[in-house]
C-alpha cells in the first residue's frame, strides 16, 4: 500500500465502523464493542504507519476531483505534513483510548451503539480534518464535528443540564462557523481555488485583496471550534456530556481543530498584523480569564474545561506570534495529558459517587481505593501545571520561548507588542494553572472525613487505559529536540529565562494554593456539605449522570459551591463569585444576543399570530356571519320560499321593462 | 275575437293559480293551483298563435307538450302527497318542515357527539 492509500484508509475506517455500529447495533449487540474499538484501533495503527513512512520530508500532495463544481474546483486532497501526520497519531490514540474506556465506562447503557457510532464518526471527521488538503472538504468534517458534539454533549438528555449544554454548544459554534464560511469562500475567490496550499501560496505573495478581513472572519470560526474568548462559554457547560466525550472532544480533538486550522492557514493571518493583535489579544483573555474561572470552579470536570480553555489560549498565543510549531507541540502534549485527566477524572466521579470538588474535600481515602487514577492523575496534573521534567513543561516553554522571542523583536512581521502580551499572560497564566492544578488534586485525593460509598474496583478497561496514557504525559516533553524536523524547524527546545520564569510561576502558584488550603481546610469539618449518588451495582456513567443532575440542587449552582473550606474562595475574595459565574460572560450574552432574538422573535410572533393571522381568519369569519343571517331565512315553509321567488322574479321583471323601455 | 280576452283570462287564471300556490295549505290544492298557473300559460300560447298566425303552429305545438308534462307531473305529484299523507297523516304544507334551519342550533350540521341521538330519533319517529 502507498502511503496515500494508507492515509486515505484513515479517515475511512471509523467512518465504516461508525456505520456498521450505527446498522448492527439493535440486530447484533455482540457485534457493537468490537466495531467501535477496531476499526479506530487500526486507524490509529495506520496513522502511525503513514507518520513513519512521512518522517518529517517534504509534505505529500494527492488529489483526486470527482467532478466539476463550476468556477472554484473542489478536490478530494490530501496534504500529508509533519503537523497533520503527528496530529493524526495524536487523534487516533486518544480516540481509541476513548473507545476501550467508554465500553466499560458506559457498559449497561441503552444508547451504547449510537454512542460509540458517533464517536467513530467524530473520530472520522476530525482525521478528514486533519489530512484534508482542500478547505471544502476540511469543512464538511468541520460541521460533522460539530452535529456529533452536539449529540454526545447531549447524551444524557434525560437531565435538562445536557439538553441545554448541548443546544448551547451547537448554537454558539455555529455563530463562529458563519464568519468562518464566508472567510473560506473570500479566501477561495482571492485564489481561484480551496487547495490549502493554493490559498497559503496565495497569501504569502500578497494576492489577497482583504488580508484582515478574511484573517478576522477565519478567526471567528477559530474562536467558536477551540473555545476562545468570547465564544469559549459552551465549553464548560459541555461536561454535561459523558466523561469520555469529554476527553475525547473538549480535550484532546475537536477543540484542537481551530489551532490545527491556524496552523494550517498561518501565512493568511500572517498576511494582516492587525488579525495577529486581535489573535494575541484573543489568547490573552482567554488564558488569564479562564484560569481564574478554573479557580473558582466546584466541578471536577469544569476545573479541567476551563484549564483546556487556558491551555488553548496557549496555543492560539503561540499562534500569535508566528511559532506553529510550539503550538502544534503544545497540541500534542495537551492532547495526551488533558485526555488522561479527563479520564482519570471520570473514575474519580465513579469512585467519590460525587463530582464536586467540595464533597470529595470531605470524603478521604479516595487515593486509596482509586490508585490508578490517583497516581496518572498527579503526574498529569503536573504535566498541566509544567512542571519540569513532564511534557507539559515542555511544550508551554516552547510557546513561551516563541513569545519571548517575538517580544524581543526577533520575529518576522509580528509587532513585539503582540509577544510581550502573550508572554505576559502566559506566566500569569502559569502561576493560575499551577494553582488550579494544585487545587483540583489538593480537594479530589487529600480530603479527610467518612469515606464515600464502596464502588468496588474500577474496570480494568478504564485504568488501563490510563497507564496508557501516562507514557505520552511523561515522555513527549523529549520530543522538543526531535519535533523541529517534522515541523518549520524553529527550535523548541527550553531556553534557560523563559524555563526559570515559568517554572518560578508555577512553583509560586502552587506553594499560594498550598499555603491557603493548609488555613482553610479545617473548617470542612465545620461545615458538612455534599451529595453522593452511589450505585455500587450499575455502570460508572450512572453515578456521573446523577451526579450532573443534582449539583445545581445540592450546592445552589452548575459551577460553584457555597463552600468556605476551598482555597479558591480565599485567594479569589470577592472576585470568585464572579470567576464561578464564568466573569458572567453568559448574561452578558444573554442580554446582547439572546434578549434580543427572543424579542424578534416574538415580534414576529404576533405580526404572524394577531396581523397576517388575523386577515386569514377574517376571511373564514366574515362569511360565517353573512351565512348565520342567511340561515335564518331557511323556516322549511315551501311557500315562503315561492312567495321570496315570486316577489323576486317581480322585482326582476319591473327592472327589466323599466332598462328596456329607457326609463 | 280580440286578443284581449284570453289574454286577460289567461292573466286572472294565473293570478288565481299563484295565490293557490301561495296561500293554499293543502298540498292537493296546491298541485291543482299549478296546473291552473300551467293552463293559463297554455292559453295564452294558442292565442297568441292564432294572433300571429304562425304557419308551424309552434304555439299548439307546444301546448300539447305542457299538457303531456302537466299530466306526467301532477301523477308524478300526486303520488308523492299520497305518500307524505300516508306516513304522515296530514298533507298539510305548513307541517311539513323538516329541512328548517334551526335558528337555536346554528351548528347543526357539524357532526354532534351528544344530543345527537335525540334528534334522530326524532326524525326515525317522523319517518316511520
Amino acid at each position: 500500500m502507498t502511503t496515500t492509500t494508507t492515509a486515505a484508509l484513515v479517515p475511512l475506517l471509523p467512518f465504516l465502523g461508525a456505520v456498521g455500529g450505527l446498522l448492527a447495533g439493535r440486530r447484533a449487540p455482540g457485534l457493537v464493542r468490537p466495531l467501535a474499538v477496531l476499526p479506530t484501533a487500526v486507524a490509529a495503527v495506520l496513522a502511525v504507519v503513514v507518520a513513519w513512512r512521512q518522517g518529517g520530508g517534504a509534505p505529500l500532495e494527492a488529489a483526486a476531483r470527482l467532478t466539476p463544481t463550476g468556477s472554484v474546483p473542489v478536490d478530494l486532497a490530501l496534504h500529508l505534513d509533519g503537523f497533520a501526520v503527528l496530529v493524526a497519531v495524536l487523534v487516533g490514540a486518544v480516540a481509541t483510548c476513548v473507545q476501550v474506556y467508554s465500553t466499560a465506562y458506559l457498559r449497561d447503557d441503552l444508547r451504547y451503539p449510537s454512542y460509540a457510532a458517533l464517536v467513530s464518526l467524530f473520530t472520522s471527521a476530525m482525521l478528514l480534518v486533519v489530512y484534508s488538503g482542500d478547505l471544502m472538504v476540511l469543512l464538511v468534517g468541520w460541521e460533522v464535528m460539530g452535529i456529533c458534539s452536539y449529540f454526545l454533549v447531549g447524551h444524557y438528555w434525560e437531565t435538562e443540564a445536557a439538553r441545554a449544554a448541548s443546544l448551547k454548544a451547537f448554537l454558539v459554534t455555529k455563530a463562529g462557523d458563519v464568519p468562518f464560511l464566508i472567510g473560506v469562500f473570500a479566501l477561495a475567490a482571492d485564489a481561484g481555488t480551496f487547495r490549502i496550499d493554493g490559498i497559503v501560496t496565495t497569501a504569502a505573495s500578497g494576492g489577497l485583496a482583504h488580508p484582515t478581513l478574511d484573517a478576522l472572519l477565519l478567526l471567528a470560526g477559530v474562536a467558536g471550534k477551540s473555545a476562545q474568548f468570547p465564544l469559549h462559554t459552551w465549553l464548560p457547560d459541555a461536561m454535561a456530556g459523558p466523561t469520555p466525550v469529554s476527553a475525547l472532544i473538549h480535550a484532546a480533538t475537536m477543540v484542537a481543530a481551530g489551532v490545527y486550522l491556524v496552523a494550517r492557514l498561518l501565512p493568511v493571518l500572517a498576511a494582516s498584523t492587525a488579525a495577529m493583535v486581535v489573535l494575541a489579544v484573543m489568547a490573552a483573555v482567554t488564558m488569564v480569564g479562564s484560569g481564574l474561572a478554573a479557580l473558582a470552579q466546584d466541578d471536577v470536570k469544569r476545573v479541567l474545561a476551563y484549564s483546556t480553555v487556558g491551555q488553548l489560549g496557549y496555543m492560539t498565543g503561540a499562534l500569535a506570534v508566528g511559532d506553529r510549531g510550539a503550538a502544534v507541540f503544545h497540541l500534542l502534549s495537551h492532547g495526551a495529558f488533558k485526555a488522561l485527566l479527563f479520564l482519570a477524572a471520570g473514575v474519580v466521579i465513579h469512585a467519590a459517587g460525587t463530582n464536586s470538588l467540595a464533597a470529595t474535600a470531605r470524603a478521604g481515602g479516595l487515593a486509596r481505593r482509586a490508585p490508578d487514577a490517583y497516581w496518572t492523575m498527579t503526574v498529569a496534573l503536573l504535566a498541566l501545571a509544567a512542571i519540569p521534567p513532564f511534557s507539559g513543561f515542555f511544550s508551554k516553554e516552547a510557546v513561551l520561548g516563541a513569545a519571548e522571542h517575538a517580544a524581543r523583536g526577533q520575529a518576522d512581521g509580528i509587532p513585539c507588542a503582540a509577544g510581550w502580551l502573550v508572554l505576559a499572560a502566559g506566566l500569569a497564566t502559569a502561576v493560575l494553572t499551577a494553582g488550579y492544578a494544585t487545587r483540583l488534586w489538593l480537594m479530589a485525593f487529600r480530603g479527610r472525613g467518612p469515606e464515600a460509598a464502596d464502588h468496588g474496583r474500577e474496570p480494568r478497561a478504564m485504568t488501563a487505559v490510563l497507564w496508557l496514557l501516562l507514557v505520552p504525559t511523561l515522555g513527549l516533553g523529549l520530543a522538543a529536540w526531535k519535533l523541529p524536523d517534522w515541523f518549520d524547524g524553529h527550535s523548541l527546545a527550553p531556553a534557560a529565562t523563559t524555563s526559570l520564569l515559568g517554572t518560578g510561576c508555577a512553583l509560586a502558584g502552587a506553594l499560594v494554593v498550598l499555603t491557603a488550603w493548609r488555613r482553610v481546610h479545617a473548617r470542612a469539618a465545620r461545615t458538612p456539605m455534599g451529595a453522593v449518588a452511589a450505585d455500587p451495582e450499575a455502570a460508572p456513567a450512572v453515578s456521573e449522570e446523577e451526579a450532573i443532575a443534582t449539583h445545581e440542587a445540592a450546592y445552589g449552582s452548575v459551577a460553584g459551591a457555597q463552600d468556605p473550606a476551598d482555597p479558591g474562595r480565599l485567594l479569589l475574595g470577592p472576585l470568585h463569585r464572579h470567576a464561578a459565574a464564568g466573569f458572567h460572560l453568559d448574561a452578558v450574552v444573554r442580554a446582547l444576543v439572546v434578549r434580543p432574538v427572543l424579542g424578534a422573535a416574538r415580534l414576529a410572533r404576533f405580526l404572524d399570530r394577531e396581523v397576517v393571522e388575523g386577515y386569514v381568519r377574517g376571511a373564514g369569519t366574515a362569511p360565517g356571519l353573512l351565512g348565520a343571517a342567511v340561515r335564518r331565512a331557511q323556516t322549511g315553509n315551501t311557500q315562503t320560499y315561492l312567495g321570496v321567488l315570486f316577489a323576486g322574479s317581480a322585482v326582476l321583471a319591473v327592472a327589466a321593462v323599466l332598462v328596456a323601455s329607457g326609463a | 275575437m280580440h286578443l284581449v280576452y284570453p289574454a286577460v283570462l289567461a292573466a286572472l287564471l294565473f293570478c288565481t293559480g299563484l295565490y293557490g300556490v301561495l296561500a293554499r295549505r293543502n298540498a292537493v290544492l296546491v298541485l291543482l293551483s299549478v296546473e291552473l298557473m300551467l293552463n293559463a300559460v297554455n292559453l295564452n300560447l294558442v292565442a297568441f298563435d292564432v294572433w300571429l298566425r304562425d304557419e308551424l303552429h309552434a304555439g299548439q305545438a307546444l301546448t300539447l307538450f305542457t299538457i303531456a308534462i302537466a299530466a306526467a307531473e301532477i301523477g308524478i305529484g300526486l303520488a308523492i302527497v299520497l305518500l307524505v299523507h300516508r306516513n304522515r297523516g296530514t298533507a298539510d304544507i305548513d307541517r311539513l318542515r323538516d329541512l328548517r334551519e334551526d335558528a337555536n342550533d346554528p351548528d347543526a350540521n357539524a357532526p354532534r357527539p351528544a344530543g345527537g341521538d335525540a334528534a334522530r330519533g326524532e326524525k326515525a319517529e317522523a319517518a316511520a
